[in-house]
């Protein structure tokens, strides 16, 4: 699976606060919540976003709040990929479960601008920085999360060992 | 080579003799748990499961108390949805509004989550009963859904960071003060992906109240759980609250920790939290002067009877300042009752604060106490980002009900020991 698009970036503690904004957690509806992703931190994010784009995060990316309407928002918005130095565990975990690729790659955040175009191949965690003519290894998934996402998130694959 | 404490539980709950740091796991869970915000979500998975029974009535809680009492019709078609789901699964822990109470104190009161249990839950602050001795962690919604379906879920094991508590808290320091200056310490990050265990003979200083507070806020530093060795004081709160079998788990000598710090209760100073993040904490002395319009006292953190008779404590003969408006939400009917009988209320209502019913909402900018735009909230809330209690341009100070309560007095962020006598 390849993911192509534009760098999207943003730094360190992107909160699901700031992914999406409490005050729109009375839905659930993809559509509208992608309608409010990044509000607070990045009133443009839905304005620039195209389909595919891929997020470059620093640290500690999608921490605070369990709600899974943050990387459901992301993945409603067209995002592709979300690629941070690190991620708070319950995104990273959610993310998964949900079948919205993420990456963790402490390289790429200081060797990649807003707008550059990159492409990741998920099979070899290969990331390449278009623009810049640099390619990046990052560390496959484990046998288990890759069967997680091999069945597009944590129900299929239950929905098969059940 | 030896286990920690939630190594331990985790291989026990896993069938395996022992496991090790980075381990993948399927684990059965004691507690599954949901609220108004996150079940719905979990209940359009569970449905493409295609099943139509989850593993046990018994082991499942769904706890509206997000946006509840319903806030507006979007929440209340919300609440609607998971009530019919709860009644069609016949789940017995479902807490309708005047049963309900914030999900993380309403648990362990109720006795449904005790020592040795591995629990999931879907809101983050599930961590909280780590004061216990339980395993007890955030999930997202598929992880609840999965879960109600099969009693299981997937975990790595956490490498662990030990924090060996000593000596007494002084006069105006609470559990808050403690975790916060934690965090302060080692960062929202400080402890990611690990287990935070807290042990040593400081723990017999610190009450239950104070360490709910204190695995409360584990996520804050980014731990995937918080853990208490289990003492005589957990025991006498379980007996009191639960009948459900139970089982301490005690760290190997030889468990191994990614870090170790020894942490001095006596020299922790009250602590506040400055906007926005929770590691960017201030001690008493260096506040500054900060003019706040709002003092929320209540939360999953501190809305326990020990939070209420801190306030109490500060705010009795005292008068709200002028300029504030200081809101006190008791966490559950219990506390609330508790607190009523004990005569906190006649003190709040005579220092001119409001006292709510039961609800997260103004912690998570929900209801009951947005700010404005550059409005300034003191909060014994958990989480002070950019836009968390209202406008984006608001801002939040997390601090201890003492801190609260004086600063509700002042106008100012202030530590009680800067109030006159009264």
């Amino acid at each position: 699976m390849i993911a192509k698009g534009k760098a999207i970036k943003y730094g360190d503690n992107v909160d699901t606060d700031v992914i999406i904004p409490a005050r729109y957690l009375n839905s659930s509806e993809p559509a509208e919540l992608a309608a409010h992703c990044m509000e607070d931190i990045d009133a443009d994010f839905v304005n620039k976003v195209e389909q595919g784009d891929i997020i470059v995060a620093a640290r500690n990316f999608g921490c605070g709040s369990s709600r899974e309407h943050a990387p459901i928002a992301i993945k409603a918005s067209g995002v592709s990929c979300v690629i941070a130095k690190t991620f708070a565990r319950i995104f990273y975990r959610n993310a998964i479960n949900i079948g919205l690729p993420i990456l963790e790659c402490p390289e790429l955040f200081e060797e990649t601008e807003e707008g550059d175009r990159l492409e990741v191949d998920f099979d070899t965690g290969t990331i390449n920085n278009i623009t810049r003519n640099k390619v990046f290894k990052t560390h496959p998934f484990p046998t288990f999360m890759q069967e997680i996402i091999a069945n597009d998130g944590l129900v299929g694959y239950i929905k098969k060992t059940i | 080579m030896g286990m920690t404490m939630t190594q331990k539980i985790l291989a026990s709950h896993a069938g395996l003799e022992s496991v090790k740091a980075g381990q993948l796991i399927m684990a059965d869970v004691d507690m599954v748990l949901g609220n108004d915000i996150t079940t719905p979500v979990a209940v359009k998975e569970f449905r493409k499961l295609g099943i139509n029974k989850v593993f046990d009535e018994k082991k499942i809680a769904i706890v509206p108390d997000h946006f509840c009492p319903n806030k507006d019709i979007k929440s209340a078609e919300q609440v609607k949805f998971i009530r019919e789901f709860s009644k069609e699964m016949k789940i017995e822990n479902f807490f309708e509004v005047g049963q309900m109470g914030i999900e993380h104190a309403l648990l362990p009161e109720k006795g449904l989550v005790t020592a040795g249990n591995v629990v999931i839950g879907a809101d983050s602050h599930t961590c909280t009963y780590g004061a216990l001795g339980a395993f007890s962690t955030g999930v997202g919604s598929t992880d609840m859904a999965c879960g109600m379906a099969t009693g299981k879920a997937w975990f790595k094991v956490p490498e662990a960071m030990k924090f060996e508590l000593v000596g007494k808290p002084g006069r105006w320091v609470s559990g808050k003060d403690v975790i916060l200056h934690i965090i302060g310490m080692i960062g929202v990050d400080g402890a990611l992906y690990r287990s935070m265990e807290f042990v040593g003979e400081g723990l017999k200083n610190l009450s239950m109240d104070d360490r709910f507070s204190m695995a409360n806020m584990a996520i804050e530093a980014g731990g995937k759980n918080g853990i208490f060795e289990v003492d005589e004081k957990t025991l006498a709160y379980i007996d009191e609250h639960s009948t459900k079998e139970f089982k301490v788990y005690k760290a190997d000598p030889d468990a191994e920790y990614e870090q170790t710090f020894v942490i001095e209760l006596n020299k922790i100073k009250p602590t506040v939290s400055f906007p926005h993040l929770p590691d960017n904490t201030r001690e008493e002395g260096d506040f500054g002067d900060v003019p706040i319009d709002q003092v929320v006292i209540g939360s999953c953190t501190n809305g326990r009877i020990e939070d209420m008779r801190m306030a109490a404590e500060v705010l009795k003969g005292r008068k709200v300042h002028e300029n504030v408006r200081c809101i006190i939400f008791p966490a559950t009917q219990k506390i609330w009752r508790q607190a009523m009988n004990e005569g906190l209320f006649d003190i709040f209502i005579e220092a001119g604060a409001a006292i709510s019913t039961p609800t997260c909402g103004p912690c998570l900018g929900g209801h009951m106490g947005i700010l404005a735009k550059g409005e300034r909230a003191v909060a014994t809330t958990n989480r002070n980002f950019v836009g968390r209690m209202g406008h984006p341009e608001s801002e939040v100070y997390l601090s201890g009900p003492y801190v609260a309560a004086a600063s509700a007095v002042t106008g100012k962020i202030s530590s009680p020991a800067e109030l006159q006598e009264v």
